[in-house]
């Protein structure tokens, strides 16, 4: 075959294939928009689901996602960036220790997040809240259910990856120049980091902790089990109560409801509301990331 | 002659198996400027940063020999290398400032010295910043960013940073080669400043900036030091033929 026949062929195959990508995007957005735009309004955003859910708002979805999402970061963020200055900074490259902490995080990484579900139900609640019930509660089932705390732990499981290798990446951007301008002026190696490598890693950390964040907000699987509610008429008080999510309520609005024809409508605004949550962290995030690339150079 | 500063003796130093410095030995006279000069991967960088143990942080560094400083070998077992680098202070080829305040720059070694008392601050950045000739051109942006100045500027910044920590010796990598000629010229003439109080140490590729600013000169060619003597002997009356032909310009 001629060669510009095939040059031609690739490049329509390739374009096609990223038209293909760009036309499911934009189906995905005017999808929701259309059916969630018209229903989406203050009352929807600050009020609690009515009838069986027909009618009425998301308010506490929205907030059960907010919470939960910050209980995971508070437990993903140190530890992953923890865990990154180790990799980072201390592990050489050829170590036995560091090479088995890699290939866990790639792994932790493709774990499907039904996986992460029922880790969180069989080690959160099974083992570690019935112990506590044990322990502190004379046996009386407090911890040893499904709760926003164990749910926020499972999440922080599934998050922890994005969290490390964001972090890394940010620590590997700071120049060697810095490390040894430090150095040798009698800074400890740990001063260094404290000083210099974390200050300058913040946006790597900030992209590490909204990319977790968003991840996070979507995923309904790993709280399936662990925490999340159908409908609750109040919010969470405490870190043993359970709590509705985003993700969560429209799983069950489209496969739970007992009129799933009445909930359509919810369904696209919560999806809406859901996309619009997600897309905007995202967009933070690729800002924040540009930024770091740009100092790279 | 002045008193020795640094004495080294018989330094060896390899990365992996290769030999980069062979059988280093020479007096460093206190108060003085010694040049070290020779061609690229002639290992004067490398001898360098073995006299305030910046090698260290490079895997598969192995080191034979002393570096004695002050009538204690460096590489002894006990020795605090972070206190050691407090005493022996050091200036990089590329300027290499914080992205932090022109303050904070300066501040960032008495702080981590444990010193945070305001006023005792203040004194130390003026007092530092006027050393390093630089306090009449940043008095007024303390708190602008550092990198806000230009790279000469930046030099001196880095400068005035080391001799905040009050060292006795300084090393210095190059310091000017990444500068136009008038920054350069305040750079060696800020040298013949220094050189009152301290020990300076310099690396240089320029066969003039060593003739001008050093009282004494080391060849380096090949990990070894071929000669090593007054500058201006040196310049004048090299003893071995390779510096003779390496500072009148036949191969470098």
């Amino acid at each position: 075959m001629n060669r510009n026949v095939k040059d031609t062929i690739v490049e329509s195959v390739a374009g096609i294939s990223v038209l293909l990508i760009i036309f499911i995007i934009l189906s995905i957005l005017a999808i929701t928009i259309v059916g969630g735009w018209p229903n989406l309004n203050w009352t929807f955003l600050s009020e609690f689901p009515k009838d069986g859910m027909t009618k009425g708002g998301i308010f506490p979805a929205i907030v059960g996602t907010a919470v939960m999402t910050l209980i995971m970061a508070v437990a993903a963020v140190p530890f992953g960036v923890i865990t990154a200055i180790y990799l980072a900074e201390y592990a050489s490259e050829k170590s036995v220790f560091a090479k088995t902490i890699r290939f866990a995080v790639k792994t932790l990484a493709v774990v499907p997040s039904i996986i992460f579900g029922l880790f969180g139900l069989g080690f959160f609640i099974g083992f570690i809240g019935k112990n506590m019930d044990g322990i502190f509660n004379g046996g009386e089932l407090r911890w040893g259910q499904p709760n926003i705390l164990w749910a926020s732990l499972t999440m922080a499981l599934l998050t922890l990856p994005v969290v490390i290798v964001s972090v890394e990446e940010a620590i590997r951007t700071i120049p060697k120049d810095m490390r040894e301008a430090s150095l040798a002026l009698g800074a400890t190696k740990w001063q260094t980091i404290r000083k210099v490598v974390i200050p300058g890693s913040v946006s790597g950390i900030l992209t590490g902790t909204i990319l977790a964040v968003s991840r996070g907000a979507g995923e309904v699987a790993p709280i399936l089990f662990t925490g999340a509610a159908y409908f609750l008429s109040d919010l969470p008080h405490s870190l043993s109560d359970q709590f509705m999510s985003l993700g969560y309520h429209i799983y069950i609005m489209s496969t739970q409801s007992s009129n799933v024809d009445a909930t359509l409508p919810i369904q696209f605004a919560t999806t809406l509301v859901l996309l619009l949550l997600t897309f905007s962290l995202n967009g933070i995030a690729v800002i924040l990331r540009y930024r770091i690339r740009k100092r790279e150079k | 002659m002045n008193d020795i500063k640094v004495k080294v003796n018989d330094l060896t130093l390899h990365y992996g198996t290769n030999p980069a410095l062979k059988n280093i030995s020479m007096e460093i006279p206190e108060k003085m400027v010694t040049a070290f000069i020779g061609p690229s991967g002639c290992g004067k960088s490398t001898f360098l940063r073995t006299l305030n143990r910046m090698n260290d942080l490079i895997d598969n560094v192995k080191i034979e020999g002393e570096v004695i400083i002050d009538g204690l070998n460096i590489y002894e077992k006990d020795i605090d290398v972070v206190n050691l680098r407090k005493r022996v202070g050091m200036i990089f080829q590329k300027s290499n400032p914080f992205a932090k305040s022109v303050y904070d720059n300066v501040a960032f070694g008495p702080r981590i010295n444990g010193i945070s008392h305001r006023n005792k601050l203040d004194e130390i950045v003026e007092y530092s910043l006027k050393q390093a000739a630089i306090w009449d051109e940043v008095k007024g942006r303390l708190h602008n960013s550092a990198l806000s100045l230009s790279g000469g500027q930046q030099q001196r910044l880095c400068i005035a940073r080391t001799l905040a920590v009050n060292p006795d010796i300084i090393l210095m990598d190059e310091p000017a080669s990444a500068l136009d000629p008038i920054s350069t010229a305040k750079i060696e003439e800020l040298i013949q400043e220094l050189k009152q109080q301290y020990t300076i140490i310099i690396v240089t590729h320029n066969m003039q900036q060593a003739a001008r600013t050093s009282d004494f000169t080391a060849f380096f060619y090949l990990g070894e030091l071929v000669e090593f003597k007054k500058t201006e002997v040196m310049f004048s009356n090299p003893s071995k033929r390779q510096t003779e032909d390496y500072i009148s310009g036949r191969f470098g």
